[in-house]
């Protein structure tokens, strides 16, 4: 599964089969929508990481003599908010917290429901039952509602909003985990791993692990979108993060009064949640083609 | 006089669920080392099951399995945790129907050879792709070094059997079951890798037992045959006995139902009927109600076993008129 390709002269690449991964690469570079959206998520990222050095202002720097300057105004070229912050510079460090609220969940939910979704897939039988009966109690709650009301119980601030939206996407990564495990127990090589004399463990972690993850995480990388819109919502609702944070939903909330005034730069955070899930969803989808064999 | 390799002694599957089905119902077996036997069956008829036992392959918690098993002089039912799993690929080796189905497609041929070898064997994994390599080669795979690298989606049929057997036989185990290696590829390729096998049996010394429900398949490869119908042995005996001289009319039916001297626009001679549910354990003749010679008796107790010597057994009251011809 290596990924030696500057190693890679012509001949041989004639000469060595190419891996799986490599197909998966070539396949994601050859779509252009897919590669559109890989490098402004990683824009993105990248000016989370390095926000202090890409940001024109201070973020929490405010004045009451500027307050909501339109859009190009010399020295705020996003204009300022409602307490004459630099926008431009608050969207910049606004990544840092909405990505992290975003992708986090996802990420620990991702291993939470694949083990979840992955012990039930494999073992069967009663613990199946149990464990995916337990996890469709979580599915009588549309997932927005469900993150409200864990938030609203465990109190507003990052941690307790990072927790609620795990919560609320452990079930879905379960499920997912659950029936692409289901459907590759029942494959031969499975009993063709037994019959050569591999533990239980040595299967699922092999043969079932190697077969179930490309899929639920391709699933889980769709969920990310989700998760920013989720999270900027409770920020949105007082939940979340709290002021003065840059954070996305956050700073939607604050600016809406001021959307008769300057409508363009409150609308600023908003357009920002949007390229970002947008961006997620067509990377996902760009995934899950790449990495379908039979295409 | 050599022990048998393998030894089943009544041995009787059932699976309990919705419905008990009595998959085998006694069956007899004993092997010796280097011997190859084909079980020949129609579908349903227990045969996959009778070699999966010999793995102790089936779902432990529905399966309940009578009578005795030896391997090697291994209580194969009593075996568990380490020393089964030594068993399995060990001791005794797989082929599976459908090598698409039955290779990992997320791993290349030679990381799946070296990964069975390495855990069989405790040795690192260089010496495991050297293995695979040696392996791949045995078998006869066109430049073997490059599919060493190469995924199973990325090969032909008949290259993929021939990389499974190559797992299969790469821990060098003493008996190889072969679930119908041949079905799912084309004709040709199918003769090729029977000869295949054949050879590799006479390299590794190693016994097979061969499930198939083509008769042309068992002829080609095996020393003896056995018939299998509703989950028991109805006749075994060589390959000659049981071509030139069967004496089960479900024998008789099977060499009858073939295309030789089919006539067109004639119906192929097939045994007509369906077998058995076997959702209890037969009490009468399995066979009687498809059977064109049946008796009364036949459908009112148990055939008599006629056995003529060892290896050659008869379940049928017309056992000992080997002349008399199939309806």
């Amino acid at each position: 599964m290596s990924m030696a390709a500057p190693a890679l002269t012509a001949i041989a690449a004639i000469e060595k089969s190419p891996g799986y991964w490599a197909g998966v690469m070539r396949r994601f570079r050859r779509d252009p929508v897919a590669m559109a959206a890989l490098i402004i998520v990683l824009a993105l990222v990248l000016m989370a990481i390095f926000a202090p050095f890409v940001a024109p202002a201070d973020p929490y720097r405010s004045s009451m003599i500027r307050r909501l300057r339109p859009i190009g105004t010399p020295g705020f070229p996003l204009g300022t908010d409602e307490l004459g912050r630099d926008m431009l510079s608050r969207l910049i460090h606004g990544a840092r917290l909405s990505l992290l609220m975003g992708v986090t969940p996802v990420f620990i939910a991702f291993f939470v429901g694949s083990a979840i979704g992955i012990t039930a897939g494999f073992v069967g039988g009663k613990v199946n039952t149990v464990l995916m009966r337990t996890i469709d109690v979580f599915f009588a709650f549309p997932s927005v509602l469900l993150a409200i009301a864990l938030s609203g119980a465990l109190g507003a601030g990052i941690f307790n909003g990072l927790l609620s939206l795990t919560i609320v996407f452990v079930p879905p990564i379960a499920r997912i985990a659950e029936s692409v495990t289901t459907a590759v127990r029942k494959i031969e090589y499975i009993e063709a791993a037994r019959a050569s004399g591999a533990s239980a463990f040595r299967i699922v972690r092999i043969h079932v692990l190697g077969n179930v993850i490309g899929p639920i995480f391709v699933y889980a990388t769709g969920l990310i979108s989700v998760s920013l819109i989720l999270a900027s919502g409770l920020s949105f609702l007082g939940l979340g993060v709290k002021p003065p944070e840059p954070e996305w939903g956050l700073m939607l909330n604050t600016l809406r009064n001021a959307i008769y005034v300057q409508p363009w730069v409150a609308a600023l955070p908003g357009l920002m949640i949007f390229i970002t899930s947008i961006s997620f969803n067509l990377l996902s989808d760009g995934l899950r083609s790449a990495m379908d064999i039979k295409a | 006089m050599t022990m048998p390799l393998v030894e089943m002694k009544d041995v009787t599957v059932r699976f309990h669920g919705a419905r008990t089905v009595h998959a085998v119902n006694g069956v007899n077996l004993a092997l010796m080392p280097g011997e190859t036997l084909s079980i020949l069956g129609e579908s349903g008829s227990g045969k996959s099951v009778t070699l999966k036992t010999l793995l102790r392959l089936l779902p432990e918690n529905r399966t309940e399995i009578g009578g005795e098993v030896r391997v090697a002089g291994t209580d194969v039912l009593s075996l568990d945790g380490r020393a089964l799993a030594n068993h399995r690929g060990g001791v005794v080796s797989m082929i599976f129907q459908d090598p698409m189905l039955a290779l990992d497609p997320v791993y290349t041929i030679g990381d799946q050879i070296a990964e069975a070898v390495m855990r069989h064997e405790g040795i690192s994994r260089q010496a495991g792709l050297a293995r695979a390599l040696d392996m791949l080669t045995r078998v006869r795979i066109p430049s073997p070094e490059r599919r060493m690298k190469a995924y199973p989606h990325e090969m032909s049929g008949g290259m993929r059997q021939r990389a499974m057997i190559a797992l299969a036989l790469a821990c060098r185990p003493k008996l190889l079951l072969a679930d119908e290696p041949t079905t799912a590829l084309d004709a040709t390729v199918q003769i090729q890798i029977l000869l295949l096998l054949r050879e590799l049996q006479r390299e590794f010394g190693m016994a097979m037992i061969f499930v198939t429900h083509d008769i042309g398949v068992a002829v080609e490869v095996s020393d003896r045959i056995a018939v299998m119908y509703a989950g028991e042995f109805v006749e075994t005996g060589t390959v000659q006995q049981i071509i030139r001289e069967p004496r089960h009319p479900y024998t008789k039916g099977l060499l009858a139902a073939n295309l030789h001297g089919a006539v067109k626009g004639e119906r192929l001679d097939a045994i007509p009927g369906a077998p058995p549910a076997l959702e209890t354990r037969p009490v009468a003749c399995s066979f009687a109600p498809r059977c064109p010679v049946r008796a009364e008796s036949c459908e009112t107790g148990r055939p008599p076993v006629a056995t003529f010597d060892p290896g050659r057994m008869v379940r049928c009251i017309h056992a000992v008129e080997p002349a008399m011809a199939a309806g």
